[in-house]
């Protein structure tokens, strides 16, 4: 692999990296190597992307013009389903763990692979499987119901409602496996005296989320398989048709998709916190809040489902305490954004990709999260509820938060995976591409969704028509960025410049092994005495 | 200031009681947000512009300690602000779901893809939910089939239809006019057309509405209640009632009759023609077929249609069921060159009642053209 010839210009002859210490295609496929493992995951996950964004042009297009664009409403329908399933649960929630946990979580803290490799490769695998099957849905028809599979909808639709949900129940296999992998690695793989307060951020936040998969993902296997069971022998657990209760559905629905958004945004803001870190060459201000605000995220965000469903019926005094409980996940999340903030103060900064990437993520995850705020309270959801301000909010957090985080850590990580340097200038020119392509795509939705349009709407009222125009310009500039992304870094993976061991002059553990890593992480333990953010220690930049 | 934030926020009028306190709470959140976000951003350009004036020489400029009060002073602050804004949020969500006492009881229905609406004393209407203004309306609310959602932007309320269950909302509009219904609950194929109007009329105009509509046997009464006016003295032919149910019923939300093809079939030259069905027989669109599909559309679906029309089996009286057929006769030989289909979702300027249309001019009666203080009333036409 031509990736590894960046090493020859090295004097010291060097272990061949994982790259090339065995190049065979079966090699790859049945590799137990984690950072084999987290390659495949980009791959998989990339084109996931590139899908899930190609259904969200498609529909942008269409809401060009007030009714009929290109497409009829049943086709419009299926579409956004099809974007929602494989952006959620095929790119958002595998990505970051599957990527980057799988690849450096092993090497932050000293460990040659994960707990359970064959595991870890049945994950991927499990993962292909589910996405196969999602996707033949497609082919079969496809799925009408939303994201969200409300019953009764989803119980007496005529779409592939039943092959969907069992996509997606297998893909939650999938996520478990990981989980329970980053867990059993963390407890008991850390390299000795290791201990848990000298963990890399990165590290509590894979491990946070694990936890959240571990104990949610369950959950919406079970209402899944009941929704399938429903919409094909008419069980009659959730369609009152059958005696059901629809509001039970919701309850599960939302127990397990709402800690799914932490599932998103907790490896998130765990690159953030390396990222910041290493760019301004601080140690981050308050690591102890920082881990305990991952945690208390994690634990918080299991209480505050309800907030989905304020206008369902729901008593108010239970809106009032799920009302409460989600204003102490925006506290947890606002500490998280003012210890960032205050890492870069004295900081000596180097103005890169990552970090134009990681003010992105500032300018559109604060609003994202403070116009989560708005909808968290309880009067003025009952206005928003299911209209464009909710839809531009979760996509501020998601994209704004998730996506911008994945190209902070596609970019820091690199020279780490690759041993080569992406072009910088190209790099600046497509972050700020899509941090603004970004801001116009959902700025418009904001209004709209003020204004009172309702989501998933295939037609609108013609005075709506300009921002729908705006946001389907802003969703173009969006795209560029990320295709202009993808083929500078295809080409640095083979052409780019030798970038080195630690091209950042980062002090996180895993720039103290070669990059790319040998096969085995290393031949001889590299030293985990000094901190992962001793940037205040003796020794000067490396 | 109100004024001038709504316009900049784009939010519709503020039409009922609880709209102006809803918002203000909006403007305060939404501006703090915007200032809290401004102050993130230009600290951390600061720091970046301090950080490489100074990081030239590789070296961090050295890390100063934060005063140990700073941790929880931020946390307190955080604290006390969230935990104020859920109070003011909770005390207007515990306003808006109780309902007064002295409210009028509205029976709100919702299937796929329209809304009918029942007093206690057998008034009924589709689509539009008339009220008197200035007097606080309880809406108890259920589905026939999935989950909808009943929302009134200009409101600031809205209430899920849930099938099974029963659910509660209410409101008092401030002042007469028509106000955009939409529902927000996807629920299908014509989720986004699912819209209809709240009309709040002067309460002796709802008054007069109220009698006029349980008095059937007088046209002009329920001509209003469909929303579409008809010229006083026209003949009331079989045909033109039919026309007045198709309004009424919401038949043409979906059947065009001018032949541009829509949801469901022109009507447009419908009558006695060949028409091809889905399980590859043809048949000729007679009395009984019509009234067939009325009853069950599924069982006869014609090639090119999706499956999506509600059966309306005792839905639709026999002399209505009479009447639609008539006025599907009547469009037997209808101009059938297609038009720009008008769009059938209500007209955002707040619009007081329906004005009358021209007789004899059968094409516009999808989308009711409407004019602002045209009132009709009531107490000047009684004969």
């Amino acid at each position: 692999m031509s990736v590894d010839e960046g090493m020859a210009s090295q004097a010291a002859p060097r272990e061949r990296s994982f790259w090339t210490a065995d190049t065979s295609v079966r090699s790859w496929l049945l590799t137990r190597d984690h950072k084999r493992i987290g390659i495949l995951f980009l791959v998989g996950t990339s084109l996931s992307l590139a899908l899930g964004g190609l259904f969200a042009l498609l529909l942008r297009l269409e809401l060009l013009t007030p009714d009929r664009t290109i497409m009829g409403p049943t086709t419009y329908n299926k579409l956004f389903t099809q974007h929602g399933v494989v952006m959620v649960w095929m790119f958002m929630i595998p990505a970051i763990p599957g990527i980057f946990g799988n690849f450096m979580l092993p090497i932050m803290i000293g460990a040659r692979d994960v707990a359970f490799p064959t595991l870890n490769l049945a994950s991927f695998w499990v993962y292909v499987l589910g996405a196969v099957v999602t996707l033949t849905a497609l082919a079969a028809g496809g799925v009408d119901t939303g994201w969200t599979f409300y019953v009764p909808y989803s119980a007496t639709s005529l779409s592939a409602v039943g092959w969907t949900v069992t996509g997606v129940f297998i893909l939650g296999i999938s996520t478990i496996m990981s989980a329970i992998n980053f867990i059993v690695t963390t407890h008991t793989l850390r390299v000795q005296g290791l201990g848990w307060m000298q963990l890399p951020l990165f590290v509590w936040a894979i491990y946070g989320t694990a936890i959240i998969q571990v104990v949610a993902t369950p959950v919406l296997g079970l209402s899944l398989l009941l929704v399938g069971l429903d919409h094909g022998f008419k069980l009659g657990i959730f369609d009152p048709q059958y005696g059901g209760d629809p509001i039970f559905y919701q309850h599960l629905f939302w127990f397990y998709s709402h800690p799914a958004v932490y599932i998103m945004i907790l490896p998130g803001f765990g690159v953030i916190s390396e990222v910041v870190s290493s760019f301004s060459h601080n140690p981050p201000v308050s690591y102890r809040l920082i881990v305990y605000s991952t945690f208390g995220i994690s634990f918080v965000g299991f209480l505050t489902w309800g907030h989905h469903m304020f206008v369902s019926g729901m008593s108010t005094f239970d809106a009032g305490i799920f009302g409460l409980l989600s204003m102490f996940v925006a506290i947890f999340s606002a500490i998280k954004v003012f210890a960032w903030t205050m890492t870069l103060r004295g900081g000596a900064i180097s103005l890169t990709t990552p970090l134009l990437y990681f003010f992105g993520f500032m300018f559109l995850f604060v609003f994202g999260g403070m116009t989560g705020v708005a909808v968290a309270s309880e009067s003025l959801d009952v206005h928003w509820h299911d209209t464009y301000f909710v839809v531009a909010h979760f996509h501020f957090v998601m994209v704004g938060g998730t996506l911008t985080a994945f190209l902070a850590a596609l970019h820091y990580w690199f020279p780490k995976m690759t041993g080569r340097r992406y072009p910088e200038r190209l790099g600046i020119a497509s972050s700020s591409l899509v941090v603004l392509g970004f801001f116009f795509t959902f700025m418009p939705q904001f209004l709209l969704g003020n204004a009172g349009m309702p989501r998933r709407y295939y037609s609108y009222p013609e005075a709506y028509q300009w921002l729908n125009v705006l946001s389907t310009g802003g969703a173009s500039v969006l795209a560029c960025g990320l295709l202009l992304t993808l083929s500078y870094l295809c080409v640095a993976c083979v052409r780019g410049a030798p970038a080195g061991d630690n091209p950042w002059g980062s002090r996180c553990f895993e720039w103290r092994v070669a990059s790319p890593p040998p096969k085995h992480n290393f031949t001889e333990l590299p030293d985990f005495e000094r901190g992962a953010y001793a940037y205040a220690e003796e020794g000067g930049l490396p | 200031m109100n004024e001038l934030f709504r316009r900049l926020l784009m939010l519709p009028p503020q039409a009922s009681s609880v709209a102006r306190d809803v918002d203000t709470l909006h403007f305060a959140l939404i501006s703090v947000s915007v200032l809290g976000w401004l102050g993130v951003l230009s600290a951390s350009i600061w720091f970046v512009v301090r950080g490489r004036r100074t990081g030239e020489n590789g070296a961090p400029r050295g890390l100063r300690k934060f005063p140990s009060w700073l941790e929880p002073a931020v946390i307190g602050a955080l604290l006390s602000g969230f935990v104020g804004v859920w109070l003011i949020g909770h005390a207007q969500y515990v306003h808006i779901q109780t309902p007064p006492r002295e409210s009028l009881d509205v029976y709100v229905v919702a299937k796929q893809w329209m809304w009918s609406f029942a007093y206690e004393d057998g008034t009924a209407s589709q689509h539009d939910l008339f009220v008197p203004a200035r007097r606080p309306v309880r809406l108890l609310i259920t589905s026939r089939d999935v989950v909808h959602s009943f929302f009134v932007p200009a409101f600031r309320i809205k209430q899920d239809a849930v099938p099974g269950r029963m659910t509660v909302a209410w409101f008092r509009a401030t002042q007469p006019g028509s106000y955009p219904l939409l529902c927000t609950e996807y629920c299908g194929l014509s989720h986004s057309r699912m819209r209809g109007r709240v009309i709040a009329l002067e309460p002796a105009h709802f008054e007069g509405w109220r009698r006029r509509f349980i008095d059937r046997d007088r046209p002009e009464l329920s001509a209003i209640s469909a929303g579409v006016g008809r010229a006083r003295g026209a003949t009331d032919d079989l045909a033109s009632q039919g026309e007045r149910v198709a309004s009424e019923r919401g038949c043409t939300r979906c059947h065009t009759i001018d032949g541009t093809p829509h949801l469901g079939p022109s009507w447009a030259g419908l009558y006695r023609s060949q028409v091809a069905l889905q399980d590859g027989r043809r048949i000729t669109a007679d009395d009984a077929y019509l009234t067939r599909s009325m009853m069950d559309p599924l069982h006869e679906l014609r090639v090119g249609f999706q499956a999506i029309m509600p059966s309306y089996l005792g839905e639709l009286s026999a002399a209505e069921t009479g009447a639609l057929v008539a006025f599907i006769h009547s469009l037997e030989r209808a101009p059938s060159a297609p038009r720009r289909a008008p769009l059938p979702y209500p007209s955002t300027t707040p619009v007081v009642v329906p004005a009358q249309r021209a007789p004899g001019k059968p094409g516009d009666s999808a989308s009711p053209q409407l004019e602002v203080e045209t009132i009709p009333t009531p107490a000047t036409e009684r004969p």
